[in-house]
């Protein structure tokens, strides 16, 4: 609780200043496209908390992101799918990429780092291979525009992704800290040896993480996609999985496993998207984008170990 | 004789405890000293003030008639004193040389290692402890006590004056034991005083010329080589007397209950073993470290792939392919090694005791916190766990406590074989007895135990009947009245006649 409440305030202190600095970060448009990309990278964010919360890692999220938009663009656009087969299509398709992933994790035991590494390559230079690298878009959304309406809409003013998210989270946060399911999660990510003692298949629920990991990112895939509405196959997704994975160290979760929550992710994912919108508002040239959220998160980081070793201090004297 | 070592009035306050308490302890040269007491006695925090790994509150230290104040753990080498931890601090990706002098090897023109002084060098250190081993042998083809002779010889090319060896025995099989303790005593007779820790009370009764036993933060009392025996050590450490351990059984059934036929183990494929345990008994497991009874243990509970074999319990046969399988059949382990696979110690000990079957306390898969709590608290009273809260993470406990949260692991279901491995391996007197009444008060009520130990004073103290293994073979079961510690060793090391 203590390490999200110190990103919290971290996120706090950086809307004040931001909205101090420059008022129209709070006009509502700003607000609700904010809302809109929290919601986007907050669903697949929650899924790479969990599979870091097993002690793993997910570097494919990016490269799937673009595999998923070239197809859903083929779907719908050039074989004329309904609307729902496309999306069910596109998400089982990221499913099956996690459990893939989870397969060779725990039955071939590849390292997560490098099985997900080889994903992070193939699926993107499959994506550019099935667009034969061009550029792929869904265009005026003829004969999906619910779809669209749906992922790029707003419910009561709220943006449909944002909505979505709210959903996902409170669903995983009763998964992940009220259930059986969750305990073991948590319990693999601490000490998988300890677990399989106590009679936990450790494997099983490993692979779980990243198969749920693939339908998030299916889910947050098939939104991103009509966000930019169009689907660049070498840059689209690029450098999402950091993205995550940055989420869910801001929001507490240890890369050693065994740590962090749902609120945590949130809090962290919503602290990029500020800072992002932090470079943008203060005209701060757009090529320091990553400079400035590089050294953010490091000072972040850098700031909670110092808080926790002024506290081990205090208790070992 | 002037003391090599003399610590006076030693205090050391941690937030709520006073761990040491104006404690005096000298040593003088070529003397091994014992340093006995039970867990949280102070032991290892006057040790850790020697070795520079804490700074006293009060106190002073005087080294070969000096003033002598250690800072840090350079200080303290500086001043010849090294210290051998039980957990061995050598590199496994080193060879033996390279362990022995890192940091210091030996250089041609200030850049590159001289390999061949180091090697020569690192061999003659070790041949002063009766060890004929190249010095480029690599570490990890060392066993655990050649290890520690690597960690003693490095101390020795460090010119210690004081060795520290804490628990030194605690991985060794018998023989191994032997011959530590007598590289002990050539060091002793080379003029390098010895400070011995150990639970082992009969190593100390062998090896030692004094003894010094703190209690509670607090000198206990000494003893000098003529006064060194178990029961005045025991007396000393817990402040009176306690009884003699073995409770025989009561009602043991002449019928067998668990019965393992033709177990094949991952590392003796080709050496099946049988035997069975009756309701009501405690079969315990003897044998040299690696003979293969953890093997044995891990392969009946299903988390070591056993290669093939049969477990029936109570005539029917079960099938234990994981340990889920063999959890649901009411066969559960007390593994040997409590904080790797026993416990998950960052976690509370609530969350430690429901792990096995938490679904017994939730519907639909969403755990009830209300009865899970209920049961947690009630299993720490139940078996005495002495825990601030349920909340504690299992860490924070003592080794005793810890083994007693394994335990309710196990206790809160329905055990029906219950195999302890290395049950009360470093922990203290006190909670030793309270585990033994604990195995004892279960096999009471009709649960089988298989019990391995190295400890042989445990093995001929609690057991019922005793299966000792050899290199993967039981080389024979003893009963009760036929076991002594000769018996045990002659089949331990493979003399069946």
């Amino acid at each position: 609780m203590r390490k999200e409440l110190g990103t919290f305030v971290l996120l706090a202190v950086l809307c004040a200043v931001l909205a101090y600095l420059n008022p129209s970060f709070l006009a509502p448009v700003n607000l609700q496209n904010l809302a809109r990309l929290i919601g986007i990278y907050g669903i697949f964010s929650i899924g790479l908390g969990i599979v870091i919360i097993t002690g793993g890692i997910d570097l494919s999220v990016g490269s799937v992101f673009a595999l998923l938009g070239v197809l859903l663009s083929i779907f719908l656009v050039q074989r004329h799918w309904p609307a729902a087969i496309a999306v069910l299509a596109v998400v089982a398709i990221t499913t099956l990429l996690g459990a893939i992933n989870g397969f060779l994790i725990t039955k071939i035991k590849i390292q997560p780092f490098i099985v997900t590494l080889c994903g992070l390559l193939f699926y993107r230079g499959l994506a550019r291979f099935v667009a034969n690298d061009e550029t792929k878009g869904f265009g005026a959304a003829e004969g999906f525009e619910t779809l669209q309406s749906i992922a790029t809409g707003t419910v009561l003013g709220i943006p449909t992704p944002f909505v979505i998210l709210v959903v996902v989270a409170a669903l995983m946060w009763v998964v992940l800290h009220r259930s059986v399911y969750g305990r073991y999660l948590y319990a693999v990510g601490r000490n998988e040896t300890a677990a399989r003692y106590s009679g936990i298949n450790s494997d099983r629920i490993i692979a779980s993480a990243y198969v749920l990991s693939g339908f998030l990112a299916g889910i947050a895939g098939v939104l991103l996609a009509f966000y930019t509405n169009s689907i660049s196959p070498s840059s689209h997704g690029n450098f999402y999985e950091l993205y995550g994975i940055a989420a869910a160290v801001l929001g507490g979760c240890s890369l050693r496993g065994g740590e962090g929550s749902i609120i945590g992710i949130l809090i962290g994912t919503a602290l990029l998207q500020v800072l992002q919108n932090l470079v943008n508002l203060l005209g701060i040239p757009s090529s320091l984008n990553f400079a400035v959220m590089g050294a953010v998160i490091l000072i972040g980081v850098l700031a909670d170990q110092l808080l926790q070793q002024r506290r081990a201090a205090r208790l070992g004297k | 004789m002037t003391p090599i070592l003399e610590m006076r009035h030693m205090t050391k306050r941690f937030p709520g405890v006073v761990a040491l308490d104006a404690v005096d302890f000298e040593v003088l040269p070529g003397e091994v000293v014992a340093l006995a007491g039970e867990n949280g006695a102070g032991k290892s925090t006057l040790m850790k003030i020697l070795g520079g790994v804490y700074a006293a509150d009060d106190g002073s230290v005087s080294i070969n008639g000096k003033s002598a104040s250690i800072r840090s753990v350079s200080d303290a080498t500086a001043k010849g004193i090294a210290f051998v931890h039980q957990e061995l601090n050598v590199l496994h990706n080193l060879t033996v040389s390279e362990n022995v002098f890192l940091g210091r090897e030996p250089r041609i023109a200030r850049f590159l290692v001289d390999r061949s002084k180091l090697n020569i060098d690192t061999e003659t250190y070790l041949k002063r402890l009766g060890m004929d081993l190249p010095g480029r042998t690599p570490l990890s083809e060392l066993s655990i006590a050649q290890q520690q002779m690597v960690e003693i010889a490095k101390a020795l090319s460090l010119n210690a004056q004081i060795l520290i060896l804490d628990e030194p025995t605690s991985s060794l099989t018998l023989t191994e034991t032997d011959r530590l303790l007598n590289v002990v005593q050539d060091l002793r007779s080379q003029g390098v005083s010895i400070i011995y820790i150990s639970h082992r009370l009969s190593e100390i009764e062998m090896i030692a010329d004094r003894v010094v036993v703190l209690r509670d933060g607090k000198n206990a009392g000494t003893l000098q080589r003529e006064e060194i025996n178990h029961d005045g050590i025991v007396k000393l450490m817990v402040g009176r007397d306690i009884e003699r351990f073995y409770k025989p059984a009561d009602h043991v059934e002449s019928k067998p209950f668990a019965e393992i036929n033709n177990l094949r183990t991952r590392r003796y494929p080709e050496k099946p073993i049988s035997f069975d345990v009756r309701k009501g008994e405690i079969l315990g497991f003897a044998g040299l470290v690696g003979a293969g009874r953890s093997e044995a243990a891990q392969a009946i509970f299903g988390v070591d792939g056993r290669v093939s074999g049969d477990i029936s319990l109570d005539g029917k046969r079960v099938d234990v392919a994981t340990a889920n399988d063999a959890i649901k059949n009411g066969i559960y382990l007390v593994p040997e090694d409590r904080r790797v696979a026993g416990l998950i110690v960052d976690v509370p000990v609530r969350e430690n005791i429901t792990l096995p079957e938490l679904s017994r306390f939730a519907t639909a898969g969403l755990i009830k916190g209300d009865e899970e709590k209920k049961t947690a608290k009630a299993m720490c009273e139940k078996l005495g766990v002495k825990t601030p809260s349920i909340e504690t993470k299992a860490a924070n406990l003592s080794g005793g406590n810890q083994q007693k949260v394994v335990l309710a692991k196990w206790l809160s279901l329905d055990p029906r074989l219950l195999i302890f491995d290395e049950p009360t391996r470093g922990i203290d007197v006190g909670a030793k007895a309270e585990i033994y009444q604990l195995m004892r008060g279960l096999a009471e009520s009709g649960v089988a135990i298989m019990m391995i130990s190295s400890d042989m004073e445990e093995i001929l103290g609690e057991s019922d009947r005793i299966a000792v293994m050899h290199e993967g073979s039981i080389t024979g079961v003893l009963d009760r009245n036929e076991a002594s510690e000769e018996a045990v060793m002659k089949l331990a090391v493979g003399r069946t006649e």
